[in-house]
């Protein structure tokens, strides 16, 4: 039996696998070392006056290349940032409080208001070097993913079983071993759906960044933004090149998506909290290939071992591994260095702010005036591109959702669809509008609504997907009339999850106003009165305190319409239209 | 008699000097914004000592579980101190594993991994961790298990993990807390005999046992000294020793004469606890529950005092508990919050270990719904303070609505913030069964209930 199984083709596979796996790796090893050189290289080398930015196919796999690279440490920063105040927030009662509130509303402020000046802080901070503009757009990727991510591993952290904690704490764990073998387990699966969602976010960013011109200034950069941007604005308009781009676009996130999502969705299975092995499992056969032990898996492993071994043998003679920790510790007084780090915070932020203040002394009113209206043009903007989507995304979604042929067929190519973000299109949309004759007025509201309808979708066939089967044959059974079935069974079923779709679209349309109310195509700027636009503006003519004032107004009004709108509806929806099963 | 007097008396003089942990006046409250203090534990004094299995038997809500974190280190006491082999707990090197009634065992690590941990965090090496585990392992019956992740099995099989995990670390005291509770009954019944087959076999390097439970049989069963707590605040009911010999036998009478003692104790809170049954002795006697404003709802709901009352009825109008609990395979935090609520409404009296039904409970279990909901109502506001509260309030305001904060806020002053909330859904159920109030949940509101039910109170208020 043995000897013949030995010769079956299904071993001999197997065992020609680890080698073509080892060799990829290698390669993807040189392939590392080589990308981390060129990028040094470039970054350092003193920035091109005038940014060059070819649109011919041939220079699409560099650009893809840089904007990878970006957005990759723009990620990998923002996890780390997030790991890193997750934990001190939930740990440390006196200032939890506060760095929650600070999430909540950094959470909720459009990032890309920010897009003029910190580009402009970090050319100044940083002169000289291409590295000044790279870590700008760097900056504010990572400040559209992170807010996200550090709630999660906050929520996660404070959600974690008392009984586990209790055991960890009678078992004298130190917090190295208790990160590793409790904390970081089980935020782990929020991390993972919340890096997605980040990295998706990212991908919007990162094109907004690297198409950004402020009047005659070019902060472009080369990479997929600035790549579909140049392509659009040739003269004749390079069709081809664009297309190319944005496949090459989809291609990349469809690529992640298989590559480094699904599998680590897939691994991070076994952090699932359940106390019974669930039976619909994502399965990757990327992961299968790489669980597969071999030379140069394993080596990393036993040096990680031996090294976490002399960890753990230093650890356990130190006071937190030989005293049982109690879990309600009165709290300790605060120390010197906590009251003066304290201080030094409060200090700067009264400093901050009183310098803001006699900035925003200069405003005239007339500047005032006219900022007030952008505000509202831009209110009114966002509400129609919310209406518009919901108007067409609810019967929609709800026809998609009830019946399971048609979600089969139509989920895949909308997430395909939905995956690309909204900057990426921009530039073909306003070619389409330009043609057209309609002007930008009318227009950014269609750009707000190409990133924001999808949020909405995918929330609308989530929700028809679950309103349960009981409850419509009971709306059939009872002959409910079309009026009734919708008042009374489907509206409310998808209430909870409209609201969640909404309040992430009302996020997105914010943060799309301030590039599709001011955009640059061709050797023409293209804007319209509103308050992203007098943002980019503002800063094109160096008007600090109008563009203060503006990037303050805005988040002001995004916080509160998410106080007084978003929250109450939130609330009744977890209260009233939950169905609970 | 005489001998064991001695014996007694040895231990408790030993327990002062010889005890592992030696808990001295400790006290749990939380402070209030106001003045007064919510009691959770009222100063107590408790001893484990080398050679016995302890339980700590009580009702939901006397602070048990808390009892068991303080004495082990995981809380701090609001007053008082533990002392561990002499030494204050929060500079001593205790060593003691606690066995939990969620086995809160970590699911993304194997079995093995699992029993690991806890020599990983003592710095024990990787192949004396691997062997010590394993060993364990093959003690409680996993072997083969090892690499198994712990949602691959069965409630018991994940217990017995705990209890590797528990006592690979050689405990001087193992602390389990409702080990039992999460399993079917056959399951439980096997564990603890096993449990019991290690303690008497002297196969595992632990002194003392301390097992928090609300199963009474089991506390019987187990243990060689039982503790009883009451509530309000938590305290030392009673505390004796049980000189039945092991293995101890259900049906024999010491037993059931003991469970019937424990049983009469947790039933009557009122009254101090007169001697345990002949061969036992008490070691010491507590004080009274204190008074308070507003009378402690037990979370029972109409319609399980009605099905109570009606069994009861059933059986001629009285009944003895262990019988009752039997019956339905209630254990007595199932059972007890439905008699206390049926005595708080007057339909029940509780005499002697046995539950009595009085002439208005059989004549609330004889009727018909709307007659049993007008019972209810007069049985409720005449004994309820909270409710008769919040109907005369809703009769005084204009518009016949009050929030559910102001109430809130009165209950606070008595119960910790969690209470009052547990508190207010039993009024909240009480009040809507007995149509004495509506409660709009979404607005967190009472009002008084519609015309209709106007009708129906008036009716009932010229009786």
């Amino acid at each position: 039996m043995k000897i013949q199984q030995t010769f079956s083709r299904s071993l001999v596979a197997v065992r020609t696998w680890p080698f073509v796996t080892d060799l990829s790796v290698a390669l993807c090893g040189m392939a590392v070392f080589f990308a981390v050189v060129r990028m040094g290289a470039y970054w350092l080398a003193k920035p091109t006056p005038a940014v060059f930015i070819s649109h011919s196919v041939g220079a699409l796999p560099l650009y893809a290349f840089y904007s990878i690279v970006r957005i990759g440490i723009a990620y990998l920063l923002s996890l780390a940032f997030a790991v890193g105040y997750g934990y001190i927030a939930a740990y440390n009662p006196r200032i939890e409080a506060w760095m929650v509130a600070v999430l909540d509303i950094l959470q909720s402020i459009p990032v890309l208001s920010f897009l003029p000046g910190v580009m402009l802080a970090m050319m100044a901070l940083v002169p000289g070097h291409q590295l000044g503009i790279e870590m700008g757009s760097i900056l504010l990727i990572f400040t559209g993913q992170v807010w996200n991510m550090a709630f999660s591993f906050y929520s996660s952290l404070k959600s974690i079983p008392r009984e586990m904690i209790e055991a960890s704490r009678i078992y004298r764990y130190s917090a190295w071993q208790r990160f590793w073998q409790l904390e970081m387990p089980f935020a782990s699966i929020g991390l993972i759906w919340n890096s997605i969602v980040s990295v998706a976010g990212g991908w919007f960013f990162l094109i907004a960044c690297e198409m950004f011109v402020l009047g005659d200034r070019d902060f472009r950069l080369p990479g997929l933004g600035s790549y579909l941007q140049t392509a659009a604005s040739a003269n004749p308009v390079d069709l081809k090149a664009l297309l190319w781009g944005l496949g090459v676009l989809v291609l990349i996130i469809v690529a992640t998506d298989q590559l480094i999502w699904r599998p680590l969705i897939a691994w991070s299975d076994k952090f699932k909290f359940e106390q019974v092995e669930s039976s619909d499992r994502v399965t990757s056969p990327i992961l299968t290939l790489l669980q597969r032990p071999s030379v140069l898996t394993k080596l990393p492993v036993r040096a990680w071992n031996s090294l976490e071994e002399s960890m753990y043998r230093r650890l356990s003679t130190t006071a937190e591994c030989r005293i049982v920790q109690p879990v309600d510790a009165p709290r300790k007084r605060a120390g010197w260095v906590s009251i003066i780090a304290g201080l030094v915070v409060c200090g700067a932020v009264l400093w901050g702010a009183w310098n803001a203040l006699h900035l925003i002394h200069g405003v005239s009113w007339a500047d005032m005036r006219l900022l007030l209206l952008g505000a509202g043009a831009t209110y009114l903007r966002v509400t129609a591109s919310l209406l518009i989507a919901a108007l067409w995304t609810i019967p929609v979604g709800v026809m998609i959702g009830s019946s399971p042929n048609l979600a089969r067929i139509l989920q895949p190519i909308t997430q395909v669809i939905a995956s690309v973000p909204a900057t990426a299109l921009f530039p073909v949309l306003l070619l389409g509008l330009i043609q057209l004759g309609g002007g930008l007025g009318v227009g950014s509201i269609a750009l707000m609504l190409l990133g924001t309808q999808w949020y909405i979708l995918f929330n609308v066939i989530a929700g028809a997907m679950a309103i349960p089967s009981d409850l419509k044959e009971a709306a059939s059974v009872y002959k409910f009339t079309r009026w009734q079935r919708w008042i009374r069974l489907i509206l409310p079923g998808i209430f909870p999850y409209l609201v969640t779709g909404m309040i992430t679209a009302s996020g997105g349309a914010w943060n799309a106003s301030i590039i599709a109310e001011y955009f640059h195509i061709g050797d023409k700027t293209l804007q319209t009165l509103g308050l992203g636009a007098q943002i980019s503006a503002a800063t094109d003519q160096g008007k600090f305190s109008i563009l203060l004032l503006a990037t303050v107004l805005m988040a002001t009004m995004v916080v509160t319409m998410n106080r007084l709108v978003w929250r109450k509806l939130y609330h009744l929806a977890e209260t009233r239209y939950k169905l609970e099963s | 008699m005489q001998e064991t007097d001695l014996s007694n008396q040895a231990t408790v003089l030993a327990s002062a000097t010889d005890a592992i942990i030696h808990a001295e006046k400790i006290e749990k409250y939380y402070a209030q914004p106001s003045e007064n203090r919510i009691q959770v534990i009222s100063a107590t004094d408790l001893s484990i000592v080398p050679g016995e299995i302890l339980a700590l038997l009580g009702p939901s809500g006397s602070g048990k579980s808390t009892m068991l974190r303080m004495l082990t280190g995981l809380s701090r006491p609001s007053a008082g101190e533990v002392y561990w082999h002499g030494k204050p707990i929060s500079q001593a090197e205790i060593n003691v594993s606690i066995v939990f009634q969620s086995f809160a065992l970590f699911p993304w690590l194997t079995v093995l991994e699992n029993v690991e941990a806890p020599l990983q965090a003592r710095g024990v090496a990787p192949d004396e961790r691997r062997e010590r585990s394993m060993r364990m392992l093959d003690t409680v019956g996993l072997d083969g298990f090892e690499g198994a992740y712990p949602k691959e099995l069965s409630g018991g099989m994940k217990q017995r993990v705990g209890f590797a995990r528990a006592l690979v670390v050689e405990p001087e005291v193992l602390f389990m807390d409702e080990p039992f509770s999460a399993l079917d009954v056959l399951t439980a019944e096997n564990l603890r005999s096993e449990l019991l087959e290690l303690w008497a076999n002297k196969n595992m390097p632990t002194r003392a046992v301390f097992i928090v439970t609300h199963n009474i049989e089991e506390a019987v069963l187990l243990a060689d000294r039982i503790i009883v707590l009451g509530r309000n605040p938590g305290h030392i009911r009673t505390d004796f020793k049980v000189q039945l010999p092991q293995p101890r036998d259900r049906k024999s009478e010491g037993f059931t004469q003991l469970v019937d003692y424990i049983y009469k104790v947790l039933t009557r809170p009122d009254v101090s606890p007169d001697e345990a049954p002949d061969h036992q002795h008490p070691v010491s006697k507590a004080r009274d529950q204190r008074q308070m404003k507003y009378q402690m709802l037990p979370h029972a709901r109409p319609g399980g005092v009605a099905g109570l009352l009606e069994l009861l009825l059933d059986k001629g109008g009285c009944d003895d508990f262990y019988r009752m609990a039997d019956d339905l395979a209630f254990e007595i935090d199932d059972l007890l919050p439905i008699v206390d609520a049926a005595q708080l409404l007057g339909f029940l009296k509780v005499e002697e270990g046995d539950a009595v039904i009085t002439p208005a409970g059989t004549e609330f279990a004889n009727s018909e719904i709307l007659r049993q909901k007008e019972l209810f109502r007069d049985a409720a506001v005449n004994n309820v303070l909270l409710l008769r509260q919040i109907t005369r309030a809703l009769e005084m305001k204009s518009d016949h609505t009050i929030p559910e904060e102001f109430f809130l806020d009165l209950l606070d002053e008595q119960f910790s913030e969690e209470e009052s909330q547990r508190q207010m859904e039993t009024a909240v159920a009480w009040g809507r069964y007995a149509e004495l109030f509506d409660f709009d949940a979404a607005r967190r509101r009472f009002m008084l209930p519609d015309a209709q039910g106007e009708e129906i109170a008036s009716g009932g208020d010229e009786e």
